[in-house]
C-alpha cells in the first residue's frame, strides 16, 4: 500500500494498541469508527497491515457486525428502536414517518448531510417504547407527531447556526 | 454485625485489613475499628444529616428527563439556599414512573416520587421541605427504616403493589444505592462473600455450594451453573478463563443493563468468585455497545477494584491473582451463542461451531472456559453469604431462587421486575403489572424473544418455570415480556420476529439461512394487498400455512445453533393459538386487528368534513391534501397508516377500512 494512502487519525489511534493480535480487530474498528464515524477503505486496509491480516478478513469481520458503517453518517445520527416492545408500540409508524419526512430510507444520509437514519434491534429502554436516539439523546414515548417537532427543532438548531 | 452477618475483619488480616480500611476511609491515617463503623454508617445513608436526593438516572430515567430534572433541583436548592447531596442512582424498575425523584429528610423515611419531570421539581420539593401534607398524594412508596418518622398515609415500599409479591435478590440495591460508590457498595457487605470465599473455601467447594443451591443459568439455557464450573474446574490447563455474557441480545429484555447500571459491583463480585471456582486468572465482560452508560459505570466499578487491591495480583491475600477486561460487543445477535461469542472476542465473524467440545472443555483460544449471563453471577454472592439451602428454599420443584422478568408492550407497569420462580403469569401481569393499558383485552404475552412464544389467557395461570414454559410451546429465554392487547396482530409480531432472525442468522448452516427467508417471503405474502401482488403470490398465501409448519419442522431440525432450532418458535406459537388470525389473512385478506398496513386503508367521509385542515397539519407524511372549509382527501399511496389523523379528528369523518 503507498504510503500517501495512510490516514493520519488512522495511524495514530493505532498506537494505542502496541502488543495488538487477531484479538484486537474488533476493539480497533470501533476505535476507529469512533474518530471517523465510518470505516473507509483506506482506514480497513491499514488495520490490516497493522495486523497483517488480508483485507477480505478485516472486510470479512467488519461486515458482519452491525456497529460497523462503511459510508460517512450525517451530522444527527438517529438511531430508531425496533426491538419487540417497540414494535407493538407501533415503531414501524415511527420508522414509516421518519422516513417520508426525511426522505431517505434506513441505513442512508440526507443530501446535506444532517441527518443519517439507522434501525437497531434494542436500546433497551423498552418501558418507555417507542424510543430512538439522535446521537446518544434519548426520546422516549413517540409518537408520529413528536417525530415531526423533534426532526423540526433539529432543522431550526441548523439553520440559526448558520 | 448487619443481619447476623459477620464483618469483612473476619475474613482479612494485617496489612490486607489495613490497606482495605484506608481505603474505606483515606481521610484518616491509622483508622480505629470505632472509625472505620461510623463511617460504614455514614456510607450506608440509612440515616442523613441533610437533605438528600436520589435521582433514577438509568437508561429509562434519562429517557424520561431524568437530566432537566436534576437542572431543575438544583436551580430550586439554590434558591432556597439549604445544603443538600444529589446522588444518581440506577433503576429501580419502575420505568413507567420515570423520572423518579427521591427524598430523604433528616429523621424522616426515604420517600419517592414518581413522573417528577422539571415543571414539577419546584412546587414539590419546596411542599416537601415545609411538610404541606398535600403533596404526600403524588408519592409513590416509602422506604422502611428502624426509627425515623413515618409519612402519613404514604404505603411502604413492600406494600407498594409492584412490589408486594416481589422477592429482590439480584435487583436489592438498584435504583437505592450508589453505583459508583465502591465504598456505599461495600458498607451494604458487599465484598464480604469475596473475602469469605477466598478465606474459607476452595473451589470446589465453591463449585458445589452453587451446584446444590440450583441455580440455573438465567441466559436461557436453563443448565445448572455449579455443574458447568465443575466440568471446568476438572479440565486440567494452564490457563483457564471466564467470560460474563453481557450482550442482551434479546429485544424486549433490559435485565442486564439494569443491573450493570445500578450496582455493577454485584455482578463484579460474583465473577471474581466464579472465575475463582474454576480458577481462571482472566475474564471478560461483553458488553453491548448499545449500552454506553452501563460500560462507563462498569469501566468506573473496575478501576475502583484494581485501586482497592481487590483485583490484579494476590487478591486479599489468597494467592489468587485475576483480571478482568471488557469487551464491546458490534451489535450481532447471534454472539448470544457461547461459541459465537468466543470467536467475536477471538475477533473472528460471530459464527457458532459444532459442539462438543463444550466452551467449558475448550473454549476461548482453545482452553476451558465458562460463560455466564449478568442474572446469573448477580446472584452469586447472595447465595455464598446466605447459604444453598436459603437459595434453594425458593422458588418451586425443578427452578429456584428468582428470575428477573422485563415487562414491556401493552401493560400498564412497564419495568423490571424479580419473582421467585414458580409464580403465575397471571400474577405477574396483572398483580404486578396492572393489566392491559387503557383497559384493552389481554391477547397474549410473547415471552423468551425470538427464541420464545406466546402465552395466551388460557396459559396465565401456569407456574412459570423452565419446564413448564417448554410445554407450552415456550421458553424463559432470559426473561422479557412483552405484553399484547386486541389491537395487536399477531401475525405482524410473527412476521417482525421472523425479519429480526433472517436479518440475525449468521448465514453459515442453510437450514437457518435460506429457511427464514423462504418463512419470512410467505408471511410478506400473507400481509400483502391486492396492488402490490405480482406472479403466482396469490397461489403462494394459500400454500401459505401448510409451508410454514414444513419449513418451521426442518429448521428446527437441522440448524447448527440454538438461534437456528429455536427460530421458528414465534411462528408455531402463533400458528398455535391464533391460526383464526393466519387465516383472516389468508382468505379474506383482512386483519382483524387493523395492524397489517397494506390490508387497511383510511378514507375521509365528504359529508362529515368540515375542511379544518388539523388532519392535514398533523399528517407526518403530508398525505392528506383539501381547501380550509373543504372536504379533505386522503392519498392513499403516500399515506403510512399511522392512524393520527383517526385519532384527532373531532368530527367523526376518518374511517379505518
Amino acid at each position: 500500500m503507498s504510503k500517501q494512502n495512510t490516514n493520519i487519525t488512522v495511524t495514530s489511534l493505532l498506537k494505542k494498541f502496541p502488543k495488538a493480535n487477531r484479538g484486537d480487530l474488533i476493539p480497533i474498528l470501533q476505535c476507529v469508527q469512533e474518530a471517523e464515524k465510518f470505516l473507509s477503505k483506506n482506514a480497513m486496509m491499514e488495520i490490516g497491515d497493522f495486523l497483517k491480516l488480508p483485507l477480505s478478513k478485516v472486510y470479512g469481520v467488519a461486515t458482519f457486525y452491525n456497529q460497523f458503517k462503511f459510508h460517512p453518517p450525517g451530522k444527527y445520527q438517529i438511531q430508531i428502536c425496533r426491538g419487540t416492545a417497540c414494535h407493538v408500540e407501533g415503531s414501524s409508524t415511527i420508522l414509516a414517518a421518519l422516513i417520508s419526512d426525511l426522505k431517505i430510507n434506513t441505513g442512508e444520509t440526507t443530501p446535506d448531510g444532517l441527518f443519517s437514519l439507522e434501525v437497531v434491534a434494542c436500546i433497551g429502554a423498552c418501558g418507555l417504547a417507542p424510543v430512538m436516539s439522535i446521537n446518544g439523546e434519548f426520546f422516549a414515548k413517540l409518537t408520529t407527531e413528536k417525530i415531526k417537532h423533534i426532526i423540526q427543532d433539529f432543522r431550526d438548531k441548523e439553520a440559526s447556526n448558520e | 454485625m448487619n443481619n447476623g452477618l459477620p464483618s469483612i475483619e473476619n475474613y482479612l488480616i494485617g496489612s490486607n485489613l489495613e490497606y482495605f480500611n484506608s481505603c474505606l476511609l483515606p481521610e484518616v491515617s491509622n483508622p480505629t475499628s470505632e472509625d472505620i463503623a461510623k463511617k460504614i454508617e455514614t456510607l450506608k445513608n440509612d440515616t442523613v444529616d441533610k437533605p438528600y436526593f436520589f435521582i433514577g438516572a438509568g437508561t429509562c430515567g434519562l429517557g424520561a428527563g431524568a437530566l432537566h430534572t436534576e437542572k431543575a433541583l438544583i436551580g430550586v436548592l439554590k434558591n432556597i439556599n439549604v445544603d443538600y447531596e444529589i446522588i444518581k442512582v440506577g433503576c429501580i424498575g419502575l420505568c413507567f414512573a420515570e423520572p423518579i425523584l427521591d427524598i430523604f429528610l433528616p429523621g424522616k423515611n426515604r420517600i419517592s416520587f414518581g413522573n417528577v419531570t422539571s415543571d414539577k421539581v419546584e412546587s414539590m420539593v419546596k411542599a416537601l421541605l415545609q411538610e404541606d401534607e398535600k403533596v404526600l398524594c403524588q408519592a409513590l412508596f416509602q422506604y422502611r427504616s428502624k426509627d425515623l418518622k413515618v409519612w402519613e398515609n404514604v404505603p411502604f415500599m413492600e406494600d407498594y403493589p409492584f412490589f408486594k409479591k416481589q422477592k429482590r435478590i439480584v435487583l436489592n440495591q438498584c435504583g437505592i444505592i450508589n453505583p459508583l460508590s465502591i465504598g456505599q457498595y461495600v458498607a451494604h457487605n458487599g465484598y464480604l462473600a469475596l473475602a469469605k470465599t477466598l478465606k474459607e473455601l476452595t473451589p470446589l467447594e465453591v463449585c458445589t455450594i452453587i451446584e446444590k443451591s440450583g441455580l440455573k443459568g438465567r441466559g436461557g439455557g436453563g443448565f445448572l451453573t455449579g455443574k458447568k464450573w465443575k466440568f471446568a474446574l476438572n479440565t486440567p490447563s494452564d490457563q483457564k478463563y471466564f467470560i460474563c455474557n453481557a450482550d442482551e441480545g434479546d429485544p424486549g429484555a433490559f435485565m442486564d443493563r439494569a443491573v450493570v447500571e445500578g450496582d455493577p459491583h454485584k455482578l463484579l463480585e460474583g465473577l471474581i468468585i466464579a472465575a475463582y471456582a474454576i480458577q481462571a486468572t482472566k475474564a471478560y465482560i461483553y458488553i453491548r455497545a448499545e449500552y454506553p452508560l452501563a460500560i462507563a459505570h462498569l469501566e468506573q466499578a473496575i478501576s475502583d477494584l484494581y485501586a482497592w487491591k481487590i483485583l490484579g495480583s494476590n487478591i486479599f491475600d489468597s494467592g489468587f491473582d485475576l483480571d478482568i477486561i471488557i469487551k464491546k460487543g458490534a451489535g450481532a445477535f447471534v454472539c448470544g451463542e457461547e461459541t459465537a461469542l468466543i470467536h467475536s472476542i477471538e475477533g473472528k465473524r460471530g459464527m457458532p461451531r459444532p459442539r462438543p467440545p463444550f466452551p467449558a472443555v475448550s473454549g476461548l483460544h482453545g482452553k476451558p472456559s465458562v460463560i455466564n449471563n449478568v442474572e446469573t453471577l448477580a446472584n452469586i454472592s447472595a447465595i455464598i453469604l446466605m447459604g444453598c439451602e436459603w437459595f434453594n428454599s425458593m422458588g418451586n420443584n425443578n427452578s429456584k431462587g428468582t428470575k428477573v422478568f422485563a415487562l414491556s408492550g401493552k401493560i400498564k407497569n412497564t419495568g423490571l421486575v424479580e419473582v421467585p420462580m414458580g409464580i403465575t403469569m397471571r400474577e405477574i401481569i396483572f398483580d404486578i403489572g396492572g393489566g392491559p393499558k387503557n383497559d384493552k383485552l389481554f391477547k397474549a404475552v410473547q415471552i423468551g424473544g425470538p427464541s420464545g412464544g406466546c402465552v395466551t389467557n388460557e396459559n396465565l395461570n401456569i407456574e412459570i418455570d423452565y419446564d413448564s414454559l417448554k410445554t407450552i410451546g415456550a421458553m424463559m429465554g432470559s426473561g422479557g415480556l412483552v405484553v399484547m392487547d386486541e389491537d395487536n396482530c399477531m401475525v405482524d409480531v410473527a412476521k417482525f420476529f421472523m425479519d429480526f432472525i433472517q436479518r440475525e442468522s449468521c448465514g453459515k448452516c442453510i437450514p437457518c439461512r435460506e429457511g427464514t427467508k423462504q418463512m419470512q417471503n410467505i408471511l410478506e405474502k400473507i400481509t400483502r394487498g391486492r396492488i402490490s401482488e405480482k406472479g403466482n403470490d396469490a397461489l403462494d398465501r394459500f400454500k401459505g400455512i401448510l409451508q410454514l409448519e414444513e419449513l418451521s419442522n426442518t429448521i428446527k431440525e437441522t440448524s447448527l445453533c440454538g438461534l437456528g432450532q429455536s427460530a421458528p418458535n414465534p411462528v408455531l406459537s402463533t400458528l398455535k393459538y391464533f391460526r383464526h388470525e393466519y387465516e383472516a389473512h389468508i382468505f379474506d385478506r383482512r386483519c382483524p386487528s387493523g395492524v397489517c398496513s397494506e390490508l387497511i386503508n383510511f378514507e375521509i367521509i365528504e359529508d362529515k368534513c368540515k375542511g379544518c385542515t388539523l388532519c392535514a397539519k398533523k399528517c407526518p407524511s403530508g398525505a392528506i391534501k383539501g381547501s380550509p372549509k373543504a372536504p379533505h382527501y386522503i392519498n392513499n399511496e403516500k399515506c403510512i397508516k399511522c392512524g393520527q389523523c383517526l385519532k384527532i379528528c373531532k368530527f367523526g369523518a376518518i374511517i379505518k377500512n
